[in-house]
């Protein structure tokens, strides 16, 4: 049993850690250096960066522009990124729709959107969730109806649809059989968001950032071609996602680097004439959840260990959404005590606020997201009462 | 980075965990409280013969050189059926420091019949008020003639109600808390001067308190260097913690499945109480304590293994707090999902319960540790 990464794996480390120093633009670095929020513009500047290095689409492989890695060097280089702060690219087109299109696209499904997903020359949301459809997402109601020549018209609404303002293309679950089981009747389909009859509207997140939006569709014509798998078959692709690289669920490279964060302003707050760092009281809050860092760390390494061997995920890799989600939670919450009142500051000009206490708070909102997106924390939990504890359902 | 066990560990985890099940399920321990000594020398023989009393120990003593990991692995197998018998007492807390810093002579007299399962073994560090610092030592040695003369009480003595020798730390210069000065010393609890007064402690098991007073010892009852005990309790200690998280993560397996069994087949209202929603989320959460303890207790096993000290005490510390933390709710939580029956003493969940309760105080609680991680140089690398 061992620990530690290869010296393969350690230089593959040190080259993404000096690349990414090297690589960021001034004006991104700076940002994130205060872990500001990113525009879409940036998030795409940065995306081209790391298209250009080949780095963009870590999972994808080598013939579709993917870069080659194993599991633990894209979990090494994922870790970077995070640690790093650089903006997070939108995972809709690279980690959700290219991977699903590579599964179970046609050819011609590949060639036409793969390249584009790769280069950021289309931009991707997802929309499954609707207002009366989120954890229980079988029950959607998007209605896709035969049009007759083969195609489908779209009417109803998606909602949370983040980055639908940005996007070019949606991929939908839609209800293509009204008669059928709940799971049975729905389809995946991709559509134009400049199709005529589809209209979108921003919310602004509690973050005080705009990310998602109300997505209507309303006689939304989509060409029979955008049917990725079978008609009636879209439940399979919509599962099929949930079980794509777990070993990044966790994002224990952004935990690693809101505690190092939460250590430097503890450093320099000042408690008493001192360091708050060095109140025992505040040291040892750190370490609790430092130790609460640790531990999922350590159980992420276990995944990772085992999918390099090419195991099947283990139990242990079940825990990383819930474990990884709340304890970047923990750590947003014990920054903002911190900070003390220095972190309330909330959207102020340039120049009001020192730059770092700028962000915090808006971090610390949007963080509490983490626990209901990609299957809020509860339903985590259901799957693993059933499927891994064998509790009985009622 | 690698987790898997290698076919020897599999074996040996194999081997142990027969052993627990068949020859010491928990009936075993159930019925060895009311036992003075707690634990069983015919057993103890096995153990050797098994050679999970060596592991770690050179040829030449009997062991086969394994690595720390892999006693782990052992100790957790044992810790599933809460098996008695002294292992970390009188190997890791004892032996290891014998081995490290005893004589040739000493580790003859004492390891090589350890290691064959003929004598048990104790570390006799602690001291009143000391609480779980290795420095705060009251316990005397002074000159007396060639030899020294021990006097002294040390409290909490783990296996010392039946141990064949104890490892004394006592001050041999310096004032009650220096760092300095504290030396081992191999004392026979047979030996004029010496008083083992045996106690229970909670989780059925038995310890002492053990006097001494102007005790006779050779210099050849020394251990290691004059004054340096304090770092080898400390690493007896760190190792002991690190162990004890094992032992740990192997009750928390079998109080989760002992737990989630009970929800699959009590009813109430009609239906399985498993099937309660509120129910199913704690016994989640039961899982997902249990899984990150195992990690930890992973990590500190292979951090005590390597060379660098700092590495390994932040790991031990992160590990031990774990513990305390997961080891805590899971226990619990599984005494509250039993309702009534998890707390009369006829089910064996109390017993896991009150074994962790020990267990997470022992070698240092969570505060402790949290303390320590707070003043080791890896919490402020990097900033
Ligand atoms: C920041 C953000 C971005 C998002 N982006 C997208 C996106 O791009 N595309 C998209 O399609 N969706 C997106 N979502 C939607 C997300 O997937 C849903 O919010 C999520 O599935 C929960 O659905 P809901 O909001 O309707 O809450 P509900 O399902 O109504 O849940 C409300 C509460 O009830 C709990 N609950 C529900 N059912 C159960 C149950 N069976 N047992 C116990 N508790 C239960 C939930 O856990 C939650 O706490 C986004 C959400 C957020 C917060």
């Amino acid at each position: 049993m061992d620990l530690s990464f290869t010296p393969a794996q350690t230089a593959f480390r040190d080259e993404v850690r000096a690349w990414i120093r090297e690589a960021m633009p001034p004006h991104l670095a700076e940002k994130a250096a205060v872990d500001a929020h990113f525009e879409m513009s940036e998030v795409m500047e940065w995306h081209r960066v790391l298209h250009a290095k080949g780095w963009v689409a870590p999972n994808w492989p080598k013939e579709w522009g993917g870069p080659g890695l194993d599991v633990t060097e894209r979990f090494i280089l994922t870790e970077e990124l995070e640690l790093a702060g650089a903006p997070q690219l939108s995972p809709f087109g690279l980690a959700m729709v290219g991977p699903l299109l590579l599964q179970f696209g046609s050819e011609a499904q590949k060639q036409r959107f793969l390249p584009k997903i790769l280069s950021g020359d289309e931009k991707w949301c997802q929309g499954y969730s609707e207002p009366n459809a989120g954890s229980d997402l079988a029950s959607l109601k998007l209605r896709a109806d035969d049009d007759g020549n083969g195609g489908f018209v779209l009417n109803g609404q998606k909602t949370w649809t983040t980055y639908a303002q940005y996007a070019d293309w949606i991929f939908v679950l839609a209800r293509t059989d009204g008669s059928a089981k709940k799971q049975e009747g729905i389809s995946f389909l991709l559509v134009d968001m400049k199709s005529p009859g589809l209209t979108v509207k921003p919310f602004l997140t509690t973050g005080g950032t705009p990310a998602f939006c109300e997505t209507f569709f309303e006689n939304v014509a989509v060409p029979g071609d955008n049917l990725v798998g079978p008609l009636n078959g879209g439940w399979t692709l919509a599962k099929a996602l949930l079980g794509h690289e777990r070993t990044l669920i966790a994002h224990v490279g952004h935990s690693a680097r809101a505690l190092l964060r939460l250590k430097r302003i503890a450093q320099s707050a000042q408690k008493d004439g001192k360091p708050l760092l060095d109140d025992p009281v505040f040291r040892a809050k750190i370490a609790r959840l430092e130790v609460r860092f640790r531990s999922l760390q350590t159980t992420n390494y276990r995944v990772v260990a085992g999918a390099q061997l090419g195991n099947a995920p283990g139990p242990e890799s079940s825990i990383l959404k819930i474990r990884g989600s709340e304890t970047l939670q923990h750590l947003m919450e014990l920054t903002m005590e911190a900070m003390g009142h220095d972190a309330l500051a909330w959207f102020n000009p340039p120049g009001v606020v020192p730059p770092i206490e700028q962000w915090v708070a808006s971090g610390f909102n949007y963080t509490r997201a983490t626990t209901i997106y990609g299957g809020a924390n509860e339903i985590q939990r259901n799957v693993i009462a059933k499927l891994i504890l064998g509790l009985p359902s009622r | 980075m690698n987790f898997e066990l290698s076919p020897d560990q599999k074996l040996l985890v194999d081997t142990a965990a027969a052993f627990a099940r068949k020859q010491s399920p928990v009936s075993r321990l159930r019925e060895l409280r009311a036992d003075p000594v707690g634990w069983q020398k015919a057993t103890w023989k096995q153990m050797g013969e098994l050679g999970w009393l060596a592991m770690l120990f050179p040829e030449e003593l009997g062991g086969f050189g394994a690595s720390f990991v892999d006693l782990c692995l052992v100790i957790e197998q044992l810790g599933a059926t809460l098996v008695p018998e002294p292992i970390v007492p009188s190997v890791v807390l004892a032996g290891l420091p014998l081995l490290r810093v005893g004589s040739d002579a000493q580790k003859q007299r004492w390891l090589a019949p350890l290691a064959a399962g003929d004598v048990s073994l104790a570390l006799a560090w602690a001291e009143r008020d000391g609480r779980y610092d290795a420095a705060s030592v009251t316990t005397r040695a002074e000159r007396a003639g060639a030899g020294w003369r021990l006097t002294g009480e040390k409290v909490f003595v783990l296996n010392g109600h039946a141990a064949d020798a104890l490892l004394v730390s006592a001050r041999t210069s310096g004032g009650p808390r220096d760092r300095e000065g504290v030396t081992l010393w191999l004392v026979e609890p047979s030996a004029p001067g010496v008083t083992v007064q045996p106690i229970q402690t909670m989780d059925g098991h038995h310890a002492a308190m053990v006097r001494f007073d102007g005790v006779e010892l050779g210099d050849d009852a020394r251990v290691g260097a004059l004054g340096g005990g304090v770092a080898e309790v400390e690493r007896a200690l760190d190792d002991g913690a690190a162990a004890s998280c094992s032992e740990g993560a192997g009750m928390m397996q079998t109080v989760l499945a002992m737990t989630t069994e009970y929800l699959r087949t009590r009813e109430q209202f009609g239906v399985k109480i498993g099937s309660f929603q509120a129910l199913q989320h704690r016994a989640v959460d039961m899982f997902v304590e249990c899984e990150l303890a195992k990690s930890m207790a992973l990590l500190a096993a292979i951090r005590t293994d390597g060379d660098d000290a700092d590495e390994r005490r932040s790991a031990v510390s992160w590990a031990k707090a774990q513990l305390g933390e997961s080891g805590r709710y899971v226990t619990q939580q599984a005494t509250q999902l039993h309702g009534g029956v998890g707390v009369t003493d006829e089910h064996d969940v109390g017993l896991y319960f009150k074994r962790m309760q020990v267990l997470s105080s022992l070698y240092g609680d969570d505060e402790h540790h949290i303390a320590r991680l707070g003043r080791l140089p890896s919490f402020t690398r990097d900033l």
